[in-house]
C-alpha cells in the first residue's frame, strides 16, 4: 500500500509553546488511521496541520515536511485553499450551515467551481448524500433546513458536505464525541465505507473506537508520537510501556 | 433597615429614576405632535413655501432631505461596509489598525459643527464641488461612518468562528468564506447601522449649514451640484429667522422631522427583533 501522507521531523509551536516534537509518520492510503491520546497530547493541532487549518490561528509556526503525494504541503509556493480542497475535514461537534440540507451538500462544490451545470450539482449533492448514507433519509426534503436533522444525520450531512468537493484525505476530529451509541456505529459503518475510497485520519477520545474501525493507530503523549502500529497490534502487543499502561487504563 | 427592606428601597428608587428618563421624550413628542398635527395635510406636505413662508407647505425641504439621506447612504455604505469588513476579518493588531480604531473612535466624538466646518473647507471650496447635495452627503456621509463602521463590525463579529472555519475547510477562498457565509448572516446587524446612521444624518442641522442648505429657492434641485432645502435647517429658519412666522407651521415642520427619524429608529429595531428572532445557532 502506498504511503498517502508522509510525516517527516515536524515540529509545531503556539508561541513559545512546542505542541508537537519531531514527528515522523507514514499515512497509508486508502486506509482508517486513528490518534489517540488524553486530552492535551497534541493529536487534534497535528490534524489540523495536515489541512493547514492551523494557519487561521495568529501565532503559530510549523517544521519540517509534510508529504502529500510527495509534495511539501509547507513548502512556501502551496496554495492553502486548493490544498484544503484535497484534503476535507469533519468536526468534533457536527457543525451545519443554517441553511437547507441541499446548500451545505453544495457549498463546496459551488465555491470551488466545480459544477457548471445545474444537472451536474444535483447530481454531485445525491451522490455526496448517498455516500453518507443519507440520501435516503433526505431525498424527499432537500430543501429543509439542516438544522431540523437529528446530531447523528447532521454530521452525515457533515461528511456529505465534506466528501462533495471530491477529497483525497478526509480528517475527522473526534466526529462522534457529540452522537449517542446508534449514532456512534453508523458513523463508523460509513467511515469502513469510505475507507475504500478515501485516506481516513481520525483524532478520538475513545479507544474502543480506534480498535473496532480503524487499520492503523498511533499513540500520542506530550506532544510525541509514543507508538505508531498496525491497530492491531498496538492494542494486543504495545511496545511502549507509556503505551500499554494507556490503553489498559493505567495513565491518561 | 433589613436587607429585604434594602431591596424595596433599590428597587424603588430605581424605578423612580427610570420613569424620570422617559417622562422628557414622552413630553417632547406629546408637545411636538399635539401643536403640530393641526398642521399636517396633504396640502402641507406637497406644497413649496409662500408668502415669504408664512404659508404652504414643506415640500422643497422634504424633498431634500431624502435626498440627502440616499446621498448619505450611497456615500456611507460601501466605505463603512468595507472598513468593517477589513476590521473584523482582515486586519491584525498591529499600529495600523490601532490607528484606524483610534480615529474611528475619535471620528464619533467629532462635534456636527466641526463636520460642517469640514465639509465646507473639503469639499465646497477646496474640492469645487460648491454648496451642494453632493457636498451635503459627503459631509453627513463621513459623519455617520463611526456608527455605521461598528454597528457593522459587530455584526460581522457576531458571526459565529466555526462557519469560518467549515467554508474554508471546505476549499473556500478567504473572501468566499465572508461573501458566503459570514456577510448573510451579519446583514440584519449591518442594516441596523445603516438606519441608525441614516436617522441622524436626516436629522443634523450643523452639517448640512455651510455644505449645502439653503435658506430658500423657489426650484427643486436638479442636480447633485445643486443646493437643497433640507428640513432640520428649514425648521431653524422658519423658528427664528423670519418674523411673524405662524407657530403652527414650525410645529408642522417639526413633527414631520420627528416622525422621519423616529421611523428611522423604529425600523432599525424591527430588524434587529427579526434577526433575533431568526437567529438559528
Amino acid at each position: 500500500m502506498n504511503n498517502k501522507i508522509e510525516v517527516r521531523e515536524f515540529s509545531f509551536y503556539y508561541g513559545a509553546f512546542q505542541a508537537l516534537k519531531n514527528l515522523y509518520l507514514d499515512i497509508r492510503e486508502n486506509a482508517i488511521t486513528a490518534l489517540i491520546g488524553p486530552s492535551g497530547c497534541g493529536k487534534s493541532t497535528f490534524l489540523r496541520c495536515l489541512n493547514r487549518m492551523n494557519d487561521t490561528i495568529r501565532g503559530t509556526r510549523a517544521e519540517g515536511q509534510v508529504f502529500f503525494d510527495g509534495r511539501d504541503i509547507y513548502a512556501p509556493a502551496v496554495d492553502v485553499v486548493e490544498l484544503r480542497q484535497h484534503i476535507g475535514m469533519v468536526f468534533q461537534r457536527p457543525n451545519p450551515f443554517p441553511q437547507s440540507i441541499y446548500d451545505n451538500v453544495a457549498f463546496g462544490p459551488r465555491v470551488v467551481g466545480m459544477a457548471a451545470r445545474r444537472s451536474e450539482l444535483d447530481r454531485l449533492v445525491q451522490e455526496s448524500l448517498e455516500g453518507a448514507a443519507l440520501w435516503d433519509e433526505v431525498k424527499h426534503r432537500l430543501r429543509d433546513s439542516a438544522l431540523d436533522l437529528n446530531p447523528g444525520q447532521q454530521q452525515r450531512l457533515c461528511i456529505a458536505r465534506t466528501i462533495a468537493v471530491k477529497p483525497k484525505v478526509i480528517l475527522m476530529d473526534e466526529p462522534c464525541s457529540a452522537l449517542d451509541p446508534v449514532a456512534t456505529l453508523s458513523v463508523e459503518d460509513l467511515m469502513r465505507r469510505l475507507a475504500q475510497e478515501y485516506t481516513i485520519v481520525i483524532v478520538t477520545h475513545n479507544m474502543q473506537q480506534a480498535a473496532r474501525a480503524s487499520h492503523y493507530t498511533g499513540f500520542f503523549w506530550l506532544g510525541e508520537l509514543v507508538e505508531f502500529n498496525t491497530t492491531e497490534n498496538l492494542f494486543s502487543a504495545p511496545k511502549a510501556p507509556l503505551t500499554e499502561a494507556y490503553i489498559t487504563g493505567r495513565r491518561g | 433597615m433589613s436587607r429585604q427592606q434594602a431591596n424595596k428601597l433599590a428597587v424603588g428608587v430605581l424605578t423612580v429614576v427610570a420613569a424620570i428618563v422617559v417622562i422628557p421624550i414622552l413630553l417632547v413628542i406629546v408637545y411636538v405632535v399635539w401643536q403640530g398635527l393641526p398642521a399636517l395635510s396633504w396640502a402641507f406636505l406637497t406644497e413649496a413655501p409662500r408668502n415669504g413662508m408664512k404659508e404652504g407647505g414643506i415640500m422643497p425641504a422634504l424633498l431634500g432631505t431624502i435626498l440627502l439621506t440616499l446621498g448619505t447612504a450611497i456615500v456611507s455604505f460601501p466605505l463603512s461596509i468595507a472598513t468593517a469588513i477589513y476590521l473584523a476579518e482582515y486586519a491584525g493588531d498591529n499600529r495600523l489598525t490601532r490607528w484606524i480604531r483610534m480615529a474611528i473612535v475619535n471620528l464619533a466624538g467629532i462635534p456636527s459643527i466641526v463636520y460642517g466646518l469640514f465639509g465646507l473647507g473639503a469639499f465646497v471650496l477646496f474640492m469645487g464641488f460648491g454648496t451642494s447635495i453632493l457636498a451635503g452627503s459627503l459631509t453627513l456621509g463621513i459623519m455617520t461612518m463611526p456608527v455605521v463602521i461598528s454597528t457593522a463590525e459587530e455584526a460581522i463579529l457576531a458571526v459565529p468562528q466555526q462557519f469560518r472555519t467549515v467554508s474554508l475547510s471546505l476549499g473556500a477562498s478567504r473572501w468566499q468564506t465572508i461573501r458566503y457565509q459570514v456577510l448573510p448572516h451579519a446583514l440584519p446587524g449591518i442594516i441596523t447601522g445603516i438606519i441608525l446612521g441614516l436617522g441622524r444624518a436626516a436629522g443634523e442641522t450643523a452639517p448640512i449649514l455651510f455644505t449645502v442648505a439653503a435658506f430658500y429657492v423657489p426650484e427643486l434641485p436638479r442636480s447633485i451640484f445643486d443646493q437643497t432645502m433640507a428640513l432640520p435647517y428649514h425648521l431653524y429658519v422658519i423658528s427664528t429667522q423670519v418674523p411673524g412666522m405662524p407657530l403652527q407651521i414650525q410645529y408642522g415642520a417639526a413633527l414631520v422631522l420627528l416622525l422621519i427619524v423616529l421611523s428611522f429608529t423604529l425600523v432599525a429595531t424591527l430588524v434587529r427583533t427579526q434577526m433575533r428572532r431568526r437567529r438559528e445557532w
